[in-house]
């Protein structure tokens, strides 16, 4: 491969890896105050669709991002509303989620298959993008990719240096004895369901306004549950985030490349490769998340007192 | 005043029948409200489930050919559900089974339909087993978590069966369809009586004979008692030292063979040949079906015809009424859901009033941090 090529890829991988990243984020931020929200595919699905129309109604990028981070939290407000309040199952409550997120924007988007919308446009960094090798792959992106190289920044910030963040991890730790120090584990984990939504929001935005320009049916296409994978392999770090954003985009962006060249391997066997990398993905770092990282108290709802 | 709420002493009774008919009907509220906001109409798509569900003799026998597959599929996730394990991947272990059993019926043609059928069930559960066992093996020995990787094998199971069907198990003479050549007549099911029961296949057998296993198994067996008693949780089943590890593989390995059963009977009964068109999802419907039955054979049994039924009343509302086929997805979505909040009032009783002094107020608090089953 030329070195020209591999830039390219490389590029290419960034961007496949921004949405994944938006919403791994989204995912620590939510399983941080102890909720395990399966319904992150569904959300970005969702998600990516009030991006889309918003902006292909207004013509506004920005009112579209923001259509789809307040579809990502509203419809992680159900989440919230059935876990915290009526005590459901976390695990079937985010499958149910996924079904009903999917199927909504399948519903909603069947007349705009294949209408295309502006989106944000590729903005070269000055300065920056004039890098040797580092510019073209990191600096000559859309507005979305540059929001999220602070995002990780921001959300280890959130959780780690403010007091809301140590309330959100109490809430996920131990919620009793978050209670007892007169916090209200309640409504910290509502606020983290309905942020990490928010970023997997954006994630799905992602997909509309900037990866694709159109829309299509099935845009999430299993990155949701990539990301549910991600944040274990994460052992629920932001940092660590990034780098496994980064791997999987990396072999997204090469599935597509090998596709477009036409090799003679099956489209079938390509498609796989995302999925079977989540697998191994995870039995590498399964064993040392057991260990350290997962919330004590992620899945467990609060019960009320007798 | 304010809401007090306290957990039930005794069962609701029939209250509970009250509970699920008010989040079924709220659910389909909203699936109307959907209909009606996007200029359909929303009573006449109602109508036209509740048709499918318990009107025409012609609807009612297609959703019974549809709750075939999705019964003998949720009756597995109910198996791994009822200990806590979470197997999401019925619809990988279908397609699987559907993969053994073309298999078979390719490989050996030329048997006859009493030698051939018991050998691609047979091969169709090998193989569906093997698919939920990977999951069980791969949570066991590194921790990996059942969910995500039995809902990554959904994936590539399917991927599998494409693979295969654009691949060198293609039809020649399919003029570039993506199939097989179809079964030898052993290697199909037959229909019951075509003039009279449409298209009821003989696979419906398979259903009351895997219920009642069900049913036996876990009210009659000890491994049955010790499943039941493992769905406390891990700790509590290896403190009380139950062998969690084999019951993990059982309930999987099982699982993965009933969902393999089932993409069998599909395949072998309504198209006769392997197509990727046999995936649509009852691997997923499954598990609401399980969930909305709380995991009891006969309950299992009618959510399925119920959750079939309103499959194929999607269909009717997409031909009738150009209506996207999506709603399928998000009728089962918005049913889960209510049900679940619904749920709550089954455990606990919600009452206006002055909440009562507690006596001593209870340290650490740890009944709040039990899983709810």
């Amino acid at each position: 491969m030329s070195p020209e090529l591999v830039i390219a890829l490389l590029a290419a991988a960034v961007q496949a890896g921004t949405p994944i990243l938006f919403a791994t984020l989204g995912e620590i931020i939510s399983e941080k105050a102890g909720v395990l929200n399966l319904g992150v595919e569904g959300v970005m699905a969702l998600s990516a669709f009030a991006a889309f129309i918003t902006c292909h109604l207004t013509g506004s990028a920005w009112l579209g991002l923001l259509a789809g981070g307040m579809a990502g939290t509203l419809l992680c407000g159900l989440h919230s509303l059935v876990c915290q309040v009526f005590l459901g199952n976390q695990v079937v409550s985010g499958l149910a989620l996924t079904l009903f997120g999917v199927g909504l924007a399948t519903f909603l988007g069947t007349p705009y298959v294949g209408q295309s919308t502006e989106g944000f446009a590729k903005i070269a960094l000055p300065l920056l993008s004039d890098l040797p090798v580092l510019g073209p792959i990191f600096f000559r992106h859309d507005v979305l990719v540059y929001l999220c190289y602070a995002s990780p920044v921001a959300v280890w910030f959130l959780l780690n240096r403010t007091s809301l963040g140590l309330g959100l991890r109490a809430a996920g730790e131990m919620p009793a004895a978050a209670a007892a120090a007169g916090l209200k584990p309640q409504r910290l984990r509502a606020f983290g369901v309905m942020a990490g939504g928010f970023l997997c929001g954006l994630g799905g935005a992602y997909l509309s306004l900037a990866h694709t320009h159109l829309w299509t049916t099935g845009l999430s296409g299993g990155r949701g549950w990539v990301a549910v994978a991600l944040v274990i392999f994460a052992f629920w770090r932001p940092g660590r985030a990034v780098i496994g954003a980064f791997l999987f985009g990396s072999v997204m962006a090469f599935q597509l490349r090998l596709q477009a060249t036409g090799t003679n391997v099956p489209s079938s066997l390509l498609l796989m490769l995302p999925y079977a990398l989540t697998v191994i993905v995870l039995v590498f770092s399964a064993a040392r998340a057991r260990r350290s990282g997962a919330p004590a108290a992620l899945g467990v709802n609060i019960e009320p007192e007798d | 005043m304010n809401l007090v709420i306290r957990k039930r002493e005794k069962s609701l009774g029939w209250g509970v029948l009250v509970v699920y008919l008010v989040a079924l009907a709220l659910a389909l509220f909203v699936c109307a409200l959907l209909l009606t906001l996007s200029g359909k109409s929303g009573m006449g798509g109602l109508a036209i489930l509740f048709r499918a569900a318990f009107g025409q003799g012609y609807s009612l026998l297609d959703s019974l050919v549809k709750a075939i597959p999705i019964f003998l599929c949720a009756l597995g996730v109910a198996l791994s559900f009822r200990m806590q394990v979470w197997n999401i991947g019925a619809e990988g272990q279908f397609a699987l089974g559907a993969v053994g059993a073309t298999w078979a019926a390719l490989t050996f043609s030329g048997l006859p339909g009493f030698a051939l059928m018991p050998l691609m069930f047979l091969c169709a559960m090998a193989c569906g087993g093997a698919w939920g066992l990977l999951p069980a093996a791969l949570r066991l020995r590194l921790g990996v978590s059942e969910i995500i990787s039995s809902l990554m094998l959904n994936y590539i199971g399917i991927l599998l069966l494409e693979y295969l069907v654009f691949g060198f198990w293609k039809d020649p003479a399919s003029f570039g369809f993506p199939m097989t050549a179809e079964f030898s007549s052993g290697g199909q099911i037959a229909r019951i009586a075509p003039g009279v029961l449409g298209k009821l296949h003989w696979g419906l057998l398979a259903c009351p004979i895997a219920g009642v296993a069900y049913s036996v198994f876990l009210s009659r067996t000890r491994l049955g008692f010790e499943l039941a008693a493992c769905g406390e949780g891990e700790r509590v089943a290896r403190y009380a030292q139950l062998p969690y590890a084999f019951l993990v593989f059982l309930v999987m390995g099982l699982g993965g063979a009933l969902a393999g059963l089932a993409g069998s009977i599909e395949i072998s009964a309504t198209v006769g040949r392997l197509q990727p068109t046999v995936m649509v999802g009852y691997g997923y419907t499954a598990i609401v079906v399980a969930w909305l039955a709380r995991l009891r054979p006969w309950g299992i049994a009618f959510t399925a015809y119920l959750l079939a039924a309103f499959r194929v009343g999607a269909e009717v509302m997409q031909l009738e009424m150009q209506v996207p086929a999506a709603i399928g997805p998000i009728m089962e979505g918005l049913i889960l859901l209510c049900v679940l909040a619904g749920q709550f009032f089954l455990t606990y009783s919600v009452s206006l009033g002055r909440a009562p002094k507690p006596e001593a107020a209870c340290p650490g608090g740890n009944g709040a941090e039990e899983a709810r089953p």
